[in-house]
């Protein structure tokens, strides 16, 4: 196989072996969180006994209590068994399960030393994903009908437990399955992969490998502000702040309006990665059955850069601009004035700026600039900025071509701008990805979704994380605890309707069902077609 | 009705049969052009059968150095023509060449037996129709433009003409398209005068990924020139479909006595540059220390691609995927062992705990060695390092990447800092590579840094005849560029006969 189309089983493997990279370090961080933090975490379950004891009717408290503790520890122990059942078959002949198998010896004391944070970590997941995580709604994105089709039995799950093992190929053949497996297992991350031929639990009953294939799957993106390090000032690696999160804001107004516009897709969730990013994804049918080919293409046709930090001048367009770059330029404008050049002000240190003078595209303008600049310094990124246009025109030098600075400028714009893929995550068909509504582990925060159309009032520092939404329930229990004994309105309110998730999964409810609108109304369509077909045969019987 | 449908009525009665007409039909040839998709049914002889895949594959070897030496299409065009016209020659159909119908049928024939011979692996399929696909793109461009028209309507693309009212309406879109797509000036070239066509943009993916064409709800607008494009595209997936299917058939052949030793030998000839390195050991250099320490000494005769990567992993203590990935290949080819690689991605990722390394990239490592991974993967000891070819076109290096070909991806600037640091300051040197790098020969770029670095062992190679013509001709492979600086610089301690499997090959297709 040539290296560069791996094949299925080797990216796999890479894959797990990549991602890790990305947050198993905060993770990490989590299991062995700090003290103070355990307690709070185990008030907070506590707290929540306490609160089903005042509320008899919503939750008999203590018979519950009693099995979850039971449950807990039988729970522990069937997952450990599991992974080694899992080792033992798998060793033989795949490389994603080497993968856990030479890391288990590694991990293999940290359990003993963890044993009750994991415990307190383990007990919030379970309320988590007894209460919290909209089940139903994610049954119906990935199957796309109320009835479990294919789209969802067929369908990659990988589950990521607490001892650091991946569980790939799990598939499930009902919603209520796969929520009894998390529940069973626990995982402290779900990744969601493509719909295959066949059953991903049978994978290994086909003798010939083209009878096991990747199907079909979500487009998706991923944007990560470590991208970014370079033009923010504000925060490196994984830290964020609300300045440097407008760069994500710019990147999903682009593409968004590229994927809509060009490409006319329209179900486009977006959906925040949990601590420093954004992911995409794009359901439409005609985008879930895209070749890795064709993804691949619309990775390149979003792709401006050339080169690394050695290339120099990164983003060079020719000119005029295709329209989907110039209407890029003409969403980012006005950003680019006041988050990157107010907000951000990259080009404040010298050799910043040096960096900036480096993409001027004459020589007498650059040096006119370097003098000016060299003369007062700590000038601001936007009057820098503004500088140019005004030496530009005083000082006009004869060699100078008025659109050639024009276009500099607008390549520098775009640089520092236009949104930044990881491109691996998007190429790629059997790709997975992090589902919506897990739990990073890092930080608390659910992967809630993003409304595209109302951007700037999302805040990733407002997103709910697992102890604020126990801590609201309990509130939430409270305040209402006492009338909500008798009420009956009250019963039928779901958990998560008593919380701040209360608007993500809403907004996730009604994104799915236009989803689900949108594949029904295709497949009346077909059926009439075959309707139409029926009398003709009858016509043809009676000759 | 009784009637025999008029295809089975020979196969009815069997003593008919030996003077019906064949169930072979004499093949038609209306075009020059040929999308091969009807296999070839007449008898030839055995001669004939190894004769013409022959001749193909003359052409098709040439073709191939063409894109490994960076030629333009241009270039490439006036390279082949003799070649063709001795080999290959395909008369249009206004030329009215008594040989017509022969030509064409020495073309469909030797197409159909190159197929047999290089369906077995996947290396030899995608090599193969890469090459054919490059032919047909040779002889699409040559052909007369009516005759072209004609033949691509009997392809069943089915695309639809963007109306003159639509083409107005879009005017300003489709007229930057153009330009951007096409280096065109400002301004543009008429949008009105192109013929312009839609389909999903999914048909044409290579136009949208180099954003050639405007898109507009799912809608690729294509460009008439551009037509060319999706042709390519529908023959290269037609083969590569084909090719499958062959392959699966070809156990089939197995009995044959006759054909088998003839496919296999046109195959053996067809050895990619690049596979001469699939296993470590073939390639090792007799008498060098290759080993994780001694990879700093080694580095001296390192192409700048991979001293490039080197300098960056000794400078950051870490390095990037595709940089590991093209890395590490390389040190395979060099012979350097997997315990040793271990060692030296180990100690190489200075800032990384042994858990993390462990973790995340000891698999890595041992996947290119095929040590670990699928079936294919093991069987093959890894993937093959990565030839010149492969390292200029695919995966561009990103922001913070230190994989690629500095001569290619490096701007001029950068690209004479770091030839300078490694020790190249002769300007005139320097001013070579720039012309080379702005013609975009990034062969001829690194062979002439190559050629200044070990002048004097050139010469006295040359002088005292140690090295072959082979053994001199153009680098194509990092792994090549170190095999060969290796011995140059120990001429004295190098045995005096080096077999250099890669390069004969080459030259045999060149020079037979």
């Amino acid at each position: 196989m040539p290296p560069s189309d791996p094949p299925p089983a080797e990216s796999d493997g890479n894959h797990a072996a990549a991602i890790p990279m990305d947050e198993d370090g905060p993770a990490v961080a989590t299991s062995s969180s700090p003290a103070d933090e355990d307690t709070v975490m185990v008030e907070a379950s506590e707290a929540q006994g306490a609160v089903g004891a005042a509320s008899p009717s919503a939750k008999p408290p203590s018979p519950k209590t009693a099995e979850e503790d039971d449950i807990g520890v039988e729970i522990k122990q069937e997952s450990k068994g599991d992974v080694k059942l899992e080792e033992l078959f798998d060793d033989m002949d795949s490389d994603d399960d080497e993968f856990i198998t030479s890391n288990n010896p590694a991990n293999g004391q940290e359990p003993a030393a963890e044993g009750p944070n994991k415990d307190a970590a383990f007990e919030l997941l379970r309320i988590y994903y007894q209460s919290f995580f909209p089940w139903r709604y994610m049954f119906q994105w990935l199957n796309h009908s109320p009835v479990p089709t294919n789209d969802f039995k067929h369908r990659e799950f990988s589950l990521w437990l607490h001892n650091d093992a991946v569980m790939r190929y799990q598939s499930y053949k009902t919603s209520d399955l796969f929520r009894r497996d998390v529940l069973r297992l626990m995982p402290r991350r779900i990744e969601i992969g493509p719909v295959y031929t066949a059953d991903p639990r049978d994978r290994k009953t086909f003798r010939n490998s083209t009878a096991f294939q990747p199907l079909a799957k979500e487009l998706c993106f991923d944007i990560d502000l470590t991208e970014y390090d370079d033009v923010r000032t504000c925060c490196s690696g994984t830290k964020i702040c609300h300045k440097c999160w407008k760069f994500t804001t710019m990147a999903i107004k682009v593409l968004d309006a590229a994927l809509r516009e060009d490409f006319g897709f329209h179900h486009i969730l977006w959906v925040f990665s949990g601590r420093r990013g954004i992911h995409a994804w794009v359901c439409d049918k005609k985008a879930r059955s895209l070749s890795d080919n064709q993804r691949k293409a619309i990775t390149s046709y979003f792709d401006i850069m050339s080169g690394g930090k050695q290339g120099g001048k990164r983003v060079n367009l020719r000119r005029p601009l295709h329209p989907h770059l110039a209407r890029s330029i003409d969403i980012l404008k006005s950003h680019f004035q006041h988050d990157v050049l107010e907000t951000q002000d990259p080009w404040q240190a010298p050799d910043k700026a040096e960096v900036l003078l480096q993409q001027i595209p004459d020589t007498e303008l650059r040096e006119a600039l370097r003098k000016k600049w060299d003369a007062s310094p700590g000038r601001s990124s936007a009057a820098k900025w503004a500088d140019i246009d005004t030496l530009a025109q005083t000082q006009a030098s004869s060699s100078l071509d008025p659109r050639d600075l024009r276009d500099a400028k607008q390549d520098v714009l775009l640089e520092l701008t236009y949104p930044r893929l990881d491109a691996a995550v998007s190429q790629k068909l059997n790709h997975l990805l992090k589902s919506p509504f897990v739990v990073h582990p890092g930080t608390g925060q659910v992967c809630v979704p993003i409304d595209h159309r109302d951007l700037e009032a999302f805040d990733p520092f407002a997103v709910p994380t697992l102890q604020g939404l126990i801590a609201e329930m309990d509130a939430w229990a409270e305040k209402h605890g006492s009338e909500a004994a008798g009420s009956q309105d009250v019963k039928h309110l779901q958990d998560w309707e008593k919380t701040s998730l209360k608007p993500y999964i809403e907004y996730f409810r009604s994104f799915v069902t236009t989803l689900m609108k949108d594949e029904r109304d295709v497949g009346i369509k077909r059926e009439r077609e075959e309707d139409g077909e029926v009398p003709i045969k009858v016509e043809s019987l009676d000759f | 009705m009784n009637r025999i449908d008029a295809k089975r009525r020979n196969v009815v009665d069997h003593r008919k049969k030996q003077f019906a007409d064949p169930v072979f039909k004499e093949t038609q040839y209306p075009h020059r052009l040929n999308f091969y998709s009807e296999p070839p049914t007449a008898d030839i002889t055995l001669e004939q059968f190894e004769q013409w895949a022959i001749d193909r594959l003359r052409v098709l070897a040439e073709l191939e150095a063409c894109s490994f030496r960076n030629k333009t299409p241009a270039e490439t065009a006036t390279h082949m023509k003799p070649l063709l016209d001795k080999y290959l020659p395909l008369d249009s159909t206004s030329s009215h060449s008594s040989q017509l119908h022969a030509q064409r049928q020495k073309d469909h024939y030797s197409h159909f037996i190159l197929r047999l011979a290089f369906a077995s692996t996947e290396d030899l399929r995608r090599r193969f129709t890469r090459v054919e696909t490059m032919l047909f793109r040779l002889r699409f461009q040559a052909d007369d433009s009516r005759e072209r028209a004609a033949f691509v309507r009997t392809l069943n693309l089915d695309w639809e003409p963007v109306s003159e009212e639509e083409k107005r309406e879009l005017a300003q879109q489709l007229g930057a398209t153009l330009a951007a797509g096409f280096g065109g000036k400002r301004g543009g070239p008429g949008v009105m005068d192109e013929d312009w066509c839609k389909v999903d943009w999914t048909r044409v993916p290579d136009l949208v990924e180099s954003r050639k064409v405007y898109l507009r709800g799912g809608m690729a607008y294509v460009p008439g020139r551009e037509q060319q494009s999706m042709v390519l595209n529908a023959f290269t997936k037609r083969l590569e479909e084909a090719l499958e299917l062959t392959s699966r058939a070809l156990p089939n052949l197995d009995e044959d006595d006759r054909l088998t030793p003839i496919l296999n030998h046109l195959s053996k000839n067809f050895i990619a540059p690049d596979s001469g390195y699939t296993s470590a050991g073939s390639s090792a250099i007799e008498g060098a220390e290759i080993s994780a320490r001694n990879i700093d000494n080694l580095s001296q005769h390192f192409p700048l691609c991979m001293s490039n990567v080197h300098r960056t992993l000794r400078r950051d203590g870490k390095l990037k995927h595709f940089g590991r990935l093209q890395y590490t290949l390389f040190l395979k080819g060099i012979g350097l062992s997997l315990e040793e690689a271990l060692i030296f991605w180990r100690t190489g990722f200075r800032a990384v705990s042994d858990d993390t390394f462990n973790k995340e990239y000891r698999y890595n490592v041992r996947h290119c060695y095929g040590d670990v991974g699928g079936d294919s993967n093991r069987r093959s000891g890894g993937s093959s390092p990565f030839g010149c070819q492969k390292i200029l076109t695919e995966h561009a290096p990103g922001p913070g990447e230190a994989h690629g070909c500095p001569y290619r991806h490096f701007t001029i600037d950068n690209l004479t800092t770091l030839l300078r640091a490694t020790g190249v300051t002769d300007p005139a040197v320097l001013k070579g590579v720039k012309e080379d790098t702005e013609a975009q020969r990034y062969h001829i770029a690194c062979n002439r840094v190559f050629e200044h670095l070990h002048k004097t062992e050139l010469k006295r190679a040359k002088d005292e005849g140690i090295m072959t013509a082979a053994q001199l001709e153009t680098i194509v492979h990092p792994n090549e560029y170190f095999k060969r600086s290796y011995l140059l610089k120990h001429l004295d301690a190098a045995p005096k006969r080096e077999r250099d499997v890669k390069m004969e090959a080459v030259v045999s297709f060149a020079g037979s």
